[in-house]
């Protein structure tokens, strides 16, 4: 037979790879997530693929506790709170349902980021805690609910099938008796080490930092970088005069699902900041930019999904004068939510009636009503105003009104309810904005071709563009004023399916490459900063709205040295270049453009407020392992035979070396040998 | 007698065991880690008898206190001890976890057996110390090469067969044949047992 060298773990143990974990986050009172214990939960492998089977587990079942392999349709609060009221269950697997749940599926609030916005019993009362328009009415609030067994999601299918088949072939109860061992289970580790809120986490952990050498840290703030760059260059290290007025721009580049690192964000996030640097692109196209009488700034959020982690922190530089910009400065606000999925080509736009009751805020909010109309004509998007009765849908503006009453819009692809079905899930997936390829192309071909989502986005983006260009002041034509549906497939591409294209590639700082991975794009905020989407944020607003610059490597990466540089003006970047014509090569090149970073930490974490109702108090929990792994487990019967066999060897051989010893003269007869020696 | 058991256990404990994890050098591997360990248990006899004779010099009455069989099977035990820790240590500390063997098919009673060959092997070492010494002592070299001969012959069944509990039979079979060799080489005899027997 074949010689088969395999060592014993192998034979127990199938580790399941492909899996992500819910984790804990903790705010200033509860806990949202899951927790297991600290040596992993094991339990008996069930599979549920309808309601009824659920029965077995809850109470039928002879063998507690459950390990549940749940279909995906069966990912609801219903399901999930039944599981969490019983000791029954020990964990769950969640298998991704494929395709999309036809029905729409979201774990996130009704009401999101309520209670941070600008409505509140002070302000718009008749408008606080969503009593007109509920936002989100998928939402289940699955995400925020604390959940004492763990629960992963199985990525790949194949591992699914591995998972199904071990209980088909060990666990399937025959004809309703009771199913025989070994039996197949599963074990999850993901033992989280903050508890109850973050007040007590980050107690717990400024304490073990002050005093003790090795500080054991459990939890951390979330936090990264919002990405802002300006049309006309500023000085980023100074102060712009007050007179000098601003236009900002702003998109949302974070989102969240009910998994760690699971945030494909198509919908609430991607096609708003892909539009968004379109429109950067384009405005940059036009030839008197440096003649408008008021500039623009681009601003991405990061963090917004966690009360408003990265506007909270910028209104706050600004009132403190931290950021080169003060609110003054702010002559209005433009903002673009969600808006890959309109209606019949519709786009609403929402503004604050509370703020409008004031008439010099409203000239200015009619003005910017009226600007953007007009560059709708002609473009095949329609833009509606969504009235008086309407409040502000959950955005980045709400925070700057909550400093100042500046006149703004929010443009989004929903009246009322969003259009989104999967709002901060893991099923906010390119598919769910439409957006298809034809089969059969290669990945470079994937890369260029143009959809109808990236047509759309830049119709958008073109409309948005010619909008501001007038809104800054400016006269000329609009005409070469065009965001490309080429720029924007290709953002589209990478930022929803594969971040390791070879635009990508070419734009990035050569140390940097490694960001670029496989998988598919994520966009959730973390804790360690920058995550890969502000970077990429960053590099491509440098190459969309920056300039070559004809300087050497070391003059780019110094450009304190460089005579005539501007260094306070300008950020200077050295990216790899795109590969030579025989792929071996890159041509590396200096871009200096406007586009600079800023710290996206909420203030309540500055002030160490950390009960703050105020400011984002979100933090995440640390943890030290995470894995799944399936295996048989054998009876107790067969592991009390086992011990009992062994201690009854045990006895046997003392009492035979005991006899043996003890008659060792008849049993063994001395040889006749004289040269013999005695005992 | 004990100090010469420890000072078996680590000499042999700096045996160098072959670990290599490739199919067909992990079979070449244990081939030449059996002849190995022959080839140091005969080290290890050469060593004794030097040791015999110096302790005859030291003795007062020109006989030394422990004889040669005595040495063969303290021998014997160092040696099954050892490889008995060495090839279920390993597997004690997977049987720790919550999970058993199975899950590729393989016998539920994969620990059962794998601690019933590891017996077998320690008792085959003891009786395998007491021919090779024997066998060295007499210039019979037949017996060292049964002795060798055996060594490979379990290795490689319980290595190779993936039915672990088809390997335990032979095993057992060998190790009566070697048990019996081994009492009689050491001056027992079937009259001696039935009288042992009877008295109980």
């Amino acid at each position: 037979g074949s010689c088969q060298g395999n060592s014993v773990e192998r034979k127990i143990y199938i580790p399941l790879n492909k899996t992500a974990p819910c984790v804990r986050l903790l705010n200033a009172p509860p806990q949202i997530g899951c927790q297991s214990s600290i040596s992993g939960d094991t339990g008996v492998i069930h599979v549920v693929e309808k309601e009824e089977d659920l029965q077995w587990v809850l109470a039928d079942g002879p063998d507690p506790p459950y390990m549940i392999l749940l279909d995906g349709n069966l990912f609801n609060r219903r399901v999930l709170l039944q599981l969490k009221g019983t000791s029954r269950v020990s964990g769950l697997a969640v298998a991704m349902a494929k395709p999309n749940p036809p029905q729409g599926f979201s774990p996130g609030l009704k009401c999101p980021n309520d209670g941070f916005g600008v409505y509140s019993k002070d302000y718009g009362p008749e408008f606080a805690h969503c009593n007109t328009t509920v936002w989100n009415p998928m939402g289940t609030e699955l995400s925020y609910e604390d959940f004492d067994f763990p629960i992963f999601l199985l990525e790949d299918a194949n591992e699914t099938q591995v998972i199904k088949q071990c209980y088909l072939d060990h666990n399937v109860p025959r004809d309703g008796s009771r199913p025989e061992y070994p039996l197949c289970a599963m074990q999850l580790f993901s033992h989280m080490h903050a508890v109850t809120s973050t007040v007590t986490c980050m107690r717990r952990s400024s304490l073990q930092s002050t005093f003790s050498i090795n500080p054991e840290i459990v939890c951390d703030p979330l936090l990264d970088y919002n990405v802002w760059s300006t049309l006309q260059p500023i000085n980023s290290s100074g102060k712009v005069e007050p007179e000098k007025e601003v236009i900002m721009v702003a998109t949302r580049i974070d989102s969240h699902s009910f998994f760690w690192n699971i945030a494909p964000g198509a919908e609430s996030a991607v096609s708003s900041f892909v539009t968004h640097l379109a429109v950067a692109e384009a405005l940059h196209k036009a030839s008197d930019v440096h003649l408008l009488h008021r500039n623009i700034m681009f601003t991405f959020f990061q963090g917004e999904t966690f009360d408003y982690i990265g506007s909270s922190r910028m209104v706050y530089d600004m009132e403190k004068d931290k950021f080169p910009l003060r609110l003054d400065n702010i002559h209005s606000f433009v903002e673009l939510n969600q808006v890959a999925l309109r209606n019949d080509s519709v786009l609403w736009m929402h503004t604050d009636p509370v703020s409008r009751m004031n008439e010099s805020v409203d000239v200015q909010v009619q003005e910017l009503l009226s600007t953007l109309s007009s560059s709708s004509t002609g473009a095949s998007v329609t833009l509606q105003e969504a009235g008086f009765s309407q409040p502000l849908p959950p955005s980045s503006f709400q925070r700057f009104l909550r400093a100042r009453h500046i006149p703004g819009v929010v443009l989004a692809d929903h009246r009322t309810a969003f259009q989104n079905r999967y709002y901060q899930s893991m099923y906010d997936t390119p598919e769910n904005i439409g957006m298809q390829y034809p089969e059969g192309l290669s990945p470079e071909e994937t890369l260029e071709y143009v959809t109808d989502t990236a047509k759309a986005l830049a119709e958008l983006g073109t409309v948005v563009a010619r909008a501001l260009y007038r809104l800054a002041g400016g006269a000329s034509s609009v005409d070469a004023i065009q965001a490309d549906p080429r720029t924007v497939t290709r953002m589209l591409y990478g930022f929803l399916i594969k971040m390791n294209n070879s635009w990508f590639q070419s734009i990035i700082k050569p140390d940097l490459k490694g960001i670029l991975g496989d998988d598919v794009p994520q966009h959730y905020v973390a804790v360690s900063s920058p995550v890969n989407t502000t970077y990429l944020v960053q590099y491509v607003l440098a190459n969309l709205t920056g300039t070559v610059v004809n300087l050497t490597k070391e003059e780019c990466q110094n450009p304190e040295k460089t005579p005539n540089s501007e260094k306070e003006l300008y950020d200077y970047a050295w990216v790899q270049g795109s590969l030579g014509p025989n792929s071996t090569a890159r041509t590396p090149f200096c871009v200096r453009s406007t586009v600079h970073l800023s710290k996206a930490l909420s203030p309540a974490f500055e002030l160490r407020q950390w009960s703050s109702t105020e400011y984002s108090t979100w933090t995440e929990s640390r943890w030290k392992d995470i894995r799944a792994r399936i295996f048989l487990v054998a009876s107790r019967e067969l592991e009390m035979i086992t011990l009992v066999v062994g201690i009854v060897i045990l006895i046997l051989s003392l009492l035979a070396t005991y006899f043996i010893n003890a008659k060792a003269d008849v049993l063994f007869s001395l040889p006749r040998d004289p040269a013999a020696v005695s005992y | 007698l004990l100090s010469s058991l420890i000072w078996f256990i680590a000499v042999k404990a700096s045996d160098p065991r072959d670990e290599r994890l490739q199919k067909g050098l992990l079979i070449f591997g244990v081939m030449f880690s059996v002849l190995l360990q022959e080839a140091f248990r005969f080290l290890y006899y050469k060593l004794l008898r030097k040791a015999i004779e110096g302790l005859v010099a030291l003795s007062e009455d020109g006989c030394s206190p422990i004889s040669i069989q005595q040495m063969a099977y303290v021998a014997g035990v160092g040696f099954g001890l050892m490889s008995g820790a060495f090839s279920m240590i390993n597997l004690l500390a997977d049987a720790l976890g919550p999970g058993t063997v199975g899950i590729h098919g393989d016998s539920q009673l994969y620990f059962l057996t794998s601690a019933f060959m590891t017996m077998v092997l320690i008792f085959l070492h003891t009786f395998w110390g007491i021919l090779f010494f024997h066998g060295c002592e007499h210039q019979r070299w037949w017996e060292i090469m049964a002795v060798v001969v055996m060594h490979l012959a379990v290795s490689g069944s319980s290595f190779c067969n993936p039915l672990y509990v088809g390997s335990l039979v032979p095993s057992y079979l060998l190790m009566a044949a070697a048990a019996a060799w081994a009492y009689l080489v050491s001056g027992g005899s079937a009259q001696n047992l039935r009288r042992f027997l009877l008295c109980k």
